[in-house]
């Protein structure tokens, strides 16, 4: 009962924020693939390296249990086209499952076409999956991190995604600026 | 009617979120996550309606093992989504009038969002997670798929773009 408690809260913080930045309109998500619209670049930047910090500075403190984390295990195959597959998906509907459902709560009929094709989309591949699952479960490497991968100290990724993500906020900083 | 509202600056939510998802990181060990909720909830049905089928395919097994798919923890979260998304755009003046016929979409573009929605569900299934799940959540952890499935999303995003410029004039 906690635990579904902290589920519902988590999901109004977390349906709030994408509202907020105006992660529920179409055409504004779809603007980013024509570099009209930055917002989506923005708001991930911020959020991942806001959290990646957060998550590396709190285990530093003492006050996160690394271990306790789940990272989501790497089956590079499926992970690599299945990401192709959804990158069209995205230009195409002009949102993602979680702004999909954003898009409905603020009145817009796109959200629920979106859901509609998305209910389609795994139900396909449940039915589907005996055919699949050799290729689902192939190429796997387990919960594969960018530290243990490159062998560099975990501290030392940290600050290599933290100058990337900033040095790409402040590119897009000025690209705005400039116009 | 109402002029919307404009949106609020997408560094300062952007941060907001990921206290968020970092919340959620200390409070349940894992992040936060929308296509499996969908994936649940067609399991779900599935077993519902044709409990056969259902048994027969590993994937909605994988969603079933673990109590109701209907109060699966993302499940939870979704719903509240939908509430805290609502809550926001009704207090921000943002809220759209489906139905009112200047705000409506094209068909075209309706059409276009049920198939996007579908190569997304297809192609979140594959990769075990969508935006959110996976590339949020999972390259917040710096896990290599997560950082595979991002660039891969975003490369077939920007090479499929033109070819739909009819779609968003």
């Amino acid at each position: 009962m906690n635990d579904l408690l902290i589920a519902g809260g988590i999901g109004v913080a977390f349906g709030c924020a994408l509202e907020c930045a105006g992660l529920g309109d179409p055409p504004k998500l779809a603007g980013q693939f024509y570099l009209r619209d930055f917002t989506v670049l923005k708001v991930m930047l911020s959020a991942m390296l806001t959290a990646t910090l957060g998550v590396f500075w709190g285990a530093r403190l003492g006050m996160l249990d690394l271990g306790a984390l789940y990272v989501p295990e790497t089956y590079l195959l499926p992970q690599g086209v299945g990401g192709l597959v959804f990158g069209v998906g995205f230009v195409l509907s002009g949102l993602c499952p979680g702004t999909s459902c954003v898009a409905l709560a603020s009145g817009r009929i796109e959200g629920a076409a979106t859901i509609l094709g998305l209910f389609a989309g795994v139900l396909t591949v449940g039915l589907a999956f005996p055919a699949i699952e050799p290729f689902y479960r192939s190429t796997p490497h387990g919960p594969l991190t960018l530290q243990s991968l490159t062998g560099l100290p975990y501290g030392v990724v940290v600050a290599i995604v933290t100058v990337v993500g900033v040095s790409t906020l402040a590119w897009i900083a000025k690209r705005e600026a400039g116009r | 009617m109402r002029a919307c509202r404009s949106y609020a600056d997408a560094h300062a939510t952007g941060v907001c979120l990921g206290l968020v998802l970092l919340a959620c990181f200390a409070l349940t060990g894992q992040g936060l996550g929308a296509s499996g909720a969908f994936a649940s909830v067609a399991s779900g049905a599935v077993a519902a309606v044709s409990p056969n089928t259902a048994v027969h395919s590993a994937w909605f097994r994988s969603y079933l093992q673990d109590g109701s798919p209907w109060t699966a923890w993302l499940v939870v979260e979704i719903a509240g989504v939908l509430v805290g998304a609502a809550a926001s755009a009704a207090i921000a003046g943002r809220m759209r009038r489906p139905l009112v016929h200047t705000t409506r979409p094209a068909r075209g573009r309706l059409f276009a969002a049920v198939g996007g929605g579908m190569l997304m569900g297809v192609g979140a299934a594959l990769a075990r997670g969508c935006t959110s799940g996976l590339a949020l959540s999972g390259g917040a952890l710096l896990s290599v798929g997560a950082w595979i499935f991002m660039m891969a999303l975003f490369t077939a995003g920007f090479l499929a773009a033109p070819l739909l410029r009819r779609l968003w004039p």
